[in-house]
């Protein structure tokens, strides 16, 4: 069970082009919406034709330009789950699930204990009769998982499968779908922006921004150590400098205004703060930089600061300007007296991410 | 009291009917798939008959089909019939005028169509045809009931372009609004009223009809609500 993608396509003003791999496992699509996660899906799934490249899921080509393959989507037998669930409305709940055994060659009794079976296996008892418009958001998505299951998909994707849902809701539908995932054995993409999602669920990630890939890992050392901007963006973190090489042991953050005590070669780009609450110093010394606190908001156990560099006056932070920071410190650190709008924030190696500079 | 104009007014108004639901649906399925300015063209063409007097439309059918026309002659010279003045003349008729009003509620349905329902239909192996029957049509069904119902009433109320090409014969090509017409023009004002009066009453039954369909459907949802 694989998939193997080499994917190009022109959109007019964005293009796509993705080459990726998987194999038993479920692999996740990490991007900002606009970066082409659920294009890739639809060329999987032979709505959208690629322009060039091969699709190859499980040994069976599904598109090659080059030997002229392109299967249908009815050919293809792949599994997708869409953003709003696609329940078809005039059908009820049985007859959704009942349509995605169209094609087999089995009486209908059989079809119909199948049915029973996805109605037991997906919390649906007593609501077969039932149009989709009379569910709640969490019973179309498992109306609309057990019609895709019960097509023996070859490939499983699922579209920001819980972007329609209530928070309160996620959670026990993520819980499902784990379920759902781990009984199902094959390759599987989950297309998401959300990082803990994708943290939780997959095992592989390939970040994309602009229909490219962006980079890719495995999620522990991805969320650990992002090699790309964009990657750290999302997973979490919020405050960037550009950086240069001083010595061997030292970086200078451009837009912070401080010298840094870090390992380093002259390859770096850029630095970001590890999301996790940073310690004020007293006074300047190694590893601090000065910031004016634009504002301070008191949370339960820790207080956020925006802070910028002493010489900004403006109080509006302005996110895609890196010399504005968002922080936690926590409370026993950061005792504000009157007038004492600076402060020292300690920066030491570890709350350091060094981005190389050619990424 | 001779009731042949509705008789006739009904099977040339049903007739059309027949005829621009399944024209309307098919020009209306093709040409949203087109690309853009192919589109817009067809459409204008599409849809010209709504703002034309239909006295254009008349001429224009006259000039297709009469006798002296070419496909007309071709009839007459191979059949030996005579399209003018008769009344399937007048289901033509009927048929150009109301034809936009099909055409556009149902393209209307058809914009509207989620279109992942498609696509999920399709990744689920259900073939083309099956899922323009039993997912497009009952999804676009109210409109397309609705654009069904008003050409009726469109082709129920026809006279001009009606009155040129079918003409005023008696137990031939009468129809209510010819009837109407005829009566007044020979002062005989009660009869002519009689006539409006079934008019009226037709009328607002079907109007009472689109309503009703506009309003509810089986899914519950209100037709005027943003649907996503």
């Amino acid at each position: 069970m694989s998939l193997d993608l080499k994917i190009r396509k022109d959109l007019g003003g964005f293009k796509l082009d993705l080459e990726v791999q998987a194999g038993n496992e479920v692999l996740a699509l990490l991007g900002a919406s606009g970066c082409g996660k659920s294009m890739t899906l639809r060329c999987i799934s032979g709505i959208v034709t690629p322009d060039e490249g091969h699709i190859i899921v499980n040994g069976k080509t599904l598109f090659d330009s080059e030997k002229g393959i392109n299967l249908s989507p009815q050919e293809r037998h792949v599994g997708l789950l869409f953003q709003n669930y696609a329940l078809f409305p005039n059908m009820t709940v049985e007859q959704n699930i009942m349509a995605g055994m169209n094609g087999f060659n089995i009486s209908k009794r059989e079809k119909k204990e199948r049915v029973d079976q996805m109605i037991k296996t997906f919390y649906l008892e007593g609501l077969g009769k039932h149009k989709p418009a009379q569910l709640s958001g969490g019973q179309q998505q498992r109306v609309a998982l057990a019609r895709i299951m019960v097509s023996n998909p070859e490939i499983l994707m699922l579209d920001e499968p819980f972007s329609a849902l209530d928070s309160f809701l996620r959670w026990e539908l993520e819980q499902e779908l784990l379920r759902v995932l781990d009984n199902y054995g094959g390759t599987s993409i989950i297309v998401s922006h959300n990082r803990d999602e994708v943290y939780r669920i997959s095992d592989h990630i390939a970040v994309m921004s602009d229909g490219r890939k962006d980079c890719f890992g495995d999620k522990e050392s991805l969320f650990e150590n992002p090699p790309t901007y964009q990657s750290a963006v999302l997973t979490g973190f919020k405050n960037f400098s550009h950086a240069t090489y001083i010595d061997e042991h030292h970086i200078k953050a451009e837009e912070w205004n401080a010298v840094l005590y870090h390992e380093a070669d002259k390859n770096i780009g850029m630095i970001a703060l590890r999301p996790q609450p940073l310690k004020l110093a007293a006074g300047k010394g190694e590893n601090t930089a000065t910031f004016r606190v634009a504002k301070a908001i008191d949370n339960f156990d820790d207080v956020i600061l925006v802070l910028t560099t002493p010489d900004n006056k403006s109080d509006v932070a302005d996110a895609d300007d890196f010399s504005w920071l968002t922080v936690s410190v926590l409370k026993q650190d950061y005792r504000p007296f009157e007038g004492d709008e600076y402060v020292n924030l300690l920066i030491d190696e570890s709350n350091i991410l060094v981005i190389n500079g050619n990424s | 009291m001779d009731f042949f104009p509705l008789y006739n007014s009904l099977r040339i108004a049903i007739l059309s009917a027949v005829i621009v639901f399944f024209l309307g649906i098919f020009c209306a399925y093709y040409v949203a798939k087109l690309p853009r300015l192919i589109k817009g063209i067809l459409d204008v063409i599409l849809t010209l008959p709504l703002v034309l007097p239909p006295t254009v439309v008349g001429y224009f059918i006259l000039v297709f089909l009469s006798p002296r026309s070419v496909l007309g002659g071709w009839m007459m010279d191979m059949f030996n019939t005579r399209i003018i003045m008769t009344w399937y003349a007048a289901v033509i008729a009927s048929s150009v005028v109301a034809f936009p009003l099909m055409y556009r509620t149902a393209r209307g349905a058809f914009e509207s169509f989620d279109m992942t329902l498609k696509y999920s239909a399709q990744t689920l192996g259900l073939s083309n045809t099956y899922i323009f029957w039993r997912i497009t049509m009952p999804y676009c069904r109210q409109g397309i009931i609705a654009g069904t119902v008003l050409s009726f009433a469109r082709a129920l109320g026809e006279y001009g372009a009606t009155a040129m090409v079918a003409g005023y014969i008696p137990g031939k090509t009468a129809t209510i609004s010819t009837t109407v017409y005829q009566l007044w023009r020979t002062n005989d004002n009660a009869g002519a009223f009689k006539w409006v009066m079934i008019n009226l009453v037709i009328s607002t039954v079907v109007l009472l009809a689109v309503n009703f369909f506009e309003r509810t459907d089986v899914y519950g949802r209100r037709s005027t609500s943003a649907e996503n």
